[in-house]
């Protein structure tokens, strides 16, 4: 008999990472004595605070209700950024020694300002211009440049000299790490996909906050294991979730087991899924300039999507590939309120997946979600989609 | 005290502009023309290389003027909203998309036709998270208008280097054969050169009108510089332009010495924030009627337009100080190459709104400086649900305002959707807020 995955230590381990994320960043620093840097946007060349000694860890909310971040941050600004604020206002990110935001939307830009400022326990923060025309071709170049005064600041900072050698280490490592997470997500293109969205948010995720060594060790026998899993459940619809950040567990654990109809996330369009670690640094003797072009020309955000001469975007070339390549049949478009990239690609977004005959349906994320009513919406959709598959 | 007042000499001339400016690109293909389309913070010169029968169509302005006229506004939303847009996006860019899917071309004087005249190319930048974004979408909904949008996310001016310029110029060069391409054109670059000056005389010299309103009476109120300023946001490139601020600067100079105002009553001077709420200009004149209250201007209105120095070299200091245009810098430009540089250069250090969106540091001390040199009592600023560029940092702004001792007050609007405003309430906010500050009605 094939194994249960809910019974994997990995899993298990994912899910620890995911929930005690602070406690690992406490003890992290207890052992290793390094500093610790949270980062908001996974534009953040990690890599380069990876080869100083330094953990980089992701900036995320905690979904609780809260009214403390209001006097600072207005509440047309999305409710991902505000709960971040929220968090370093509460105290939860106490163990933080700096902060940095490579540049991404407006919202983060504000909330980045707000926390580095208002966080007592932040001593080294760092603004870091970033491109956000992506696509055009000048700004690999540009993010070189960039990224070496980033590099000359973490030096000056922690103290340290980061050497090729070091930079080397750091892009294996993340690399690894990349591969070894693609590697899980190919093998949800099986009819019975070995793990459910809900599993790789937790992978993906717990990546953003651990040691990439450690959590490569258990991608690695997570990899093994695999491969005795035997699916224990339905299928059902294979849907692509996409959109903003959404690494809140209420939601996917809601859609993928809390409904009568079922549905499989097989892939996960967003900044907490695929999007994260999707491409490798391609070495060069140049190691700026390898890492540049990664962050440059990865899957694009929408906020650094958009047309430099030619009508194209280059995440839906993606979309398009994945849709196919996953077999995804519906789509739900998970959207932050008040997330102005995302909104303004969700109407040629919902033209796309129509082209491909792919259903969709889109659900505004706040802080807090409102599940009873996410639930009737998502039963619906997925019922509608069952029923078409009946007559034709 | 009683200050003598008198309506502006050069204020038909700004109207006339206007006006003529939204028929001149309706009308661009009746005679040959060229048209494009794009924000109001495009490099505005390089397209006027393509020849003097070349006409825009900024988005911002015009979404302003849909909204000014309502009725029309709330088509437009309604519209758009229909097609799966958003509502909390940019009011300018749904106003301008729901234009389009209208089909329906807002003149200036608030009559309109059809078809919606269509670009023959859009030419953009990128600074908020929508400007990009918004003229992909609208390229899409005209049927595939070719599109570039040039990325400026270098940083404030005061932190430039060789390499950032150099990133927006590459972009500057590689645009002038795309567009040779589109409009089978051949670029003049005598006429870009003729732009680029004319673009730094017209905001250096908006700048020199805005710090006039320093004085005790103030000459302008900002109600009538929303009529003044937009020249600057519509073609800033055309000489004819420059030739109006400088008629402008001369007459309100003229004021200020002959000590005639905006206002006849001047008891309370404030500074705004956003951009208006333009459906409901009317708090402006509620202000200066029931409290002789005159707003003197606002980061929007004199750092969109203008060119200001800006933060020192340090990034400590805000200094309000017109920036110098390439005469007063003994600079003279003789080539494509140094006029690309010259406007990247001028834009990127010296408008002042493209420096304080990079960091609420910059804003802070940009308005406390504006509050200082203008002598400001109070500050009343539009919560604008309308931008989210405009309204990045301004609650940090206000903290930081009220912690060094300035009044603020703050209201809830929407610069470009007429459903998000309430009337009522926002005069119960400035009734309150200048009750607390002791300040009473005049009539
Ligand atoms: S959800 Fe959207 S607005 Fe919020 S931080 Fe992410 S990209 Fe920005
Ligand atoms: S969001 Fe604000 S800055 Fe961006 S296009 Fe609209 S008005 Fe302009």
């Amino acid at each position: 008999m094939g194994k249960d995955v809910e019974k994997l230590p990995q899993i298990k381990q994912f899910r620890e990472w995911f929930e005690k994320r602070h406690d690992y960043a406490k003890d992290w620093k207890k052992k290793n004595g390094g500093r610790v840097v949270g980062y908001y946007c996974t534009y953040c060349p990690e890599e380069i605070l990876y080869a100083a000694g330094v953990l980089p860890v992701r900036i995320l909310g905690s979904h609780e209700p809260e009214s403390i971040t209001r006097p600072y941050l207005h509440d047309m600004y999305c409710p991902f950024c505000h709960d971040t604020l929220a968090q370093g206002l509460q105290g939860r990110y106490d163990y933080l020694d700096g902060v940095t935001l490579a540049q991404s939307c407006l919202h983060m830009r504000q909330a980045y300002f707000s926390f580095a400022d208002r966080v007592p326990n932040i001593e080294w923060s760092y603004y870091m211009p970033f491109p956000h025309g992506v696509n055009n071709p000048y700004a690999g170049e540009y993010t070189k440049a960039e990224f070496e005064k980033f590099k000359a600041s973490v030096e000056e900072w922690t103290g340290t000299t980061i050497t090729n050698k070091e930079l080397d280490e750091a892009i294996e490592v993340y690399n690894k790490n990349r591969e070894l997470m693609m590697k899980v997500f190919e093998l949800r293109k099986a009819e019975n996909p070995p793990i459910t969205g809900l599993h790789a948010m937790e992978m993906v995720v717990s990546s953003q906050m651990v040691d990439k060594r450690e959590h490569n060790e258990v991608l690695e026998s997570f990899l093994e294991d695999l491969k005795d899993v035997e699916p224990n459940r339905e299928t059902g619809t294979r849907l692509m979730l996409i959109g903003s950040e959404d690494d809140d567990r209420s939601f996917l654990e809601m859609i993928e087991y809390g409904i009568n109809y079922p549905a499989t996330f097989v892939y996960e369009e967003n900044c907490t899924g695929a999007r994260y670690f999707w491409d490798l640094v391609r070495p060069e003797e140049d190691r700026l300039m390898a890492l540049a072009k990664r962050y440059v020309y990865r899957v694009p955000c929408p906020a650094k999507d958009w047309a430099v001469g030619k009508l194209f975007r280059r995440r839906f070339n993606h979309i398009e590939s994945v849709i196919k390549e996953y077999n995804v049949q519906g789509a739900i478009i998970a959207q932050m309120k008040f997330c102005d990239p995302h909104e303004l690609d969700i109407p040629s977004l919902r033209k796309l997946f129509d082209q491909h005959d792919v259903k969709h349906l889109t659900l505004e994320l706040d802080i807090t979600q409102p599940i009873g009513q996410f639930r009737t919406r998502v039963e619906a959709f997925l019922e509608a989609m069952a029923e078409e598959d009946l007559f034709f | 005290m009683e200050v003598k007042v008198r309506p502006l000499d050069c204020w038909n001339d700004f109207k006339k502009y206007r006006e003529r400016y939204y028929k001149n690109y309706l009308e661009a293909k009746d005679k040959g023309g060229i048209r494009w389309a794009g924000s109001a913070w495009a490099f505005d010169p390089v397209p006027h290389g393509l020849g003097e029968d070349v006409y825009s169509l900024t988005g911002e302005p015009y979404g302003a003027t849909c909204a000014f006229f309502h009725d029309f506004s709330r088509e437009c939303l309604e519209n758009i909203e229909r097609q799966g847009v958003a509502r909390d996006l940019c009011g300018y860019m749904r106003n301008y998309w729901g234009s389009i899917v209208l089909d329906k071309y807002l003149l200036a004087d608030g009559s309109t036709v059809s078809p919606f005249p269509k670009p023959d190319f859009n030419f953009t930048i990128h600074i908020c998270c929508s400007h990009a974004k918004w003229y992909h979408f609208a390229a899409e909904l005209e049927g595939g208008i070719p599109t570039y949008a040039v990325d400026i996310s270098v940083g404030p001016g005061y932190m430039l280097d060789d390499k950032k310029i150099e990133y927006v110029v590459r972009q500057l060069r590689d645009a002038i054969p795309w567009m040779e391409k589109i409009t089978g054109r051949e670029y003049d670059d005598e006429l870009l050169i003729k732009a680029v000056y004319a673009e730094a005389d017209a905001m250096s010299t908006w700048a020199k009108i805005c710090k006039l309103n320093q004085a005790q009476p103030a000459p302008l109120e900002e109600k009538s510089m929303f009529s003044l300023y937009v020249l600057n946001l519509i073609n800033r490139g055309d000489p004819e332009v420059a030739k109006l601020y400088h008629k402008l600067y001369d007459e309100v100079e003229s004021r200020v010495k002959r000590g005639i105002g905006a206002l006849t009553y001047e008891q309370f001077r404030f500074l705004t924030d956003n951009p208006p709420p333009w459906a409901f200009l009317k708090v402006y004149r509620y202000l200066e009627k029931e409290y002789g209250a005159i707003s003197l201007g606002a980061i929007y209105t004199f750092g969109l337009a203008g060119g200001w120095i800006g933060m020192d070299e340090k990034g400590e200091k805000w200094i309000w100080e017109p920036a110098p245009t390439p005469e007063e810098a003994g600079v003279e430009i003789t080539n494509r190459e140094e006029a690309l540089r010259w406007t990247a250069e001028y834009n990127l250090r010296y408008r002042a709104s493209w420096q304080h969106e990079y960091s609420h540091w910059i804003r802070k001390q940009e308005t406390y400086q504006m509050v200082k040199d203008w002598k400001a009592d109070a500050m009343i600023m539009h919560l604008n649900r309308g931008c989210e560029l405009w309204n990045m940092s301004t609650l940090e702004v206000r903290d930081y305002l009220v912690k060094n001792g300035i009044s603020v007050a703050t209201y809830e609007g929407n610069m470009a959707d007429p459903r998000d405003f309430d009337e009522a309430r926002t005069f119960n906010v400035i009734d309150s807020f200048m009750q607390s500050l002791g300040i009473e009605k005049i009539s």
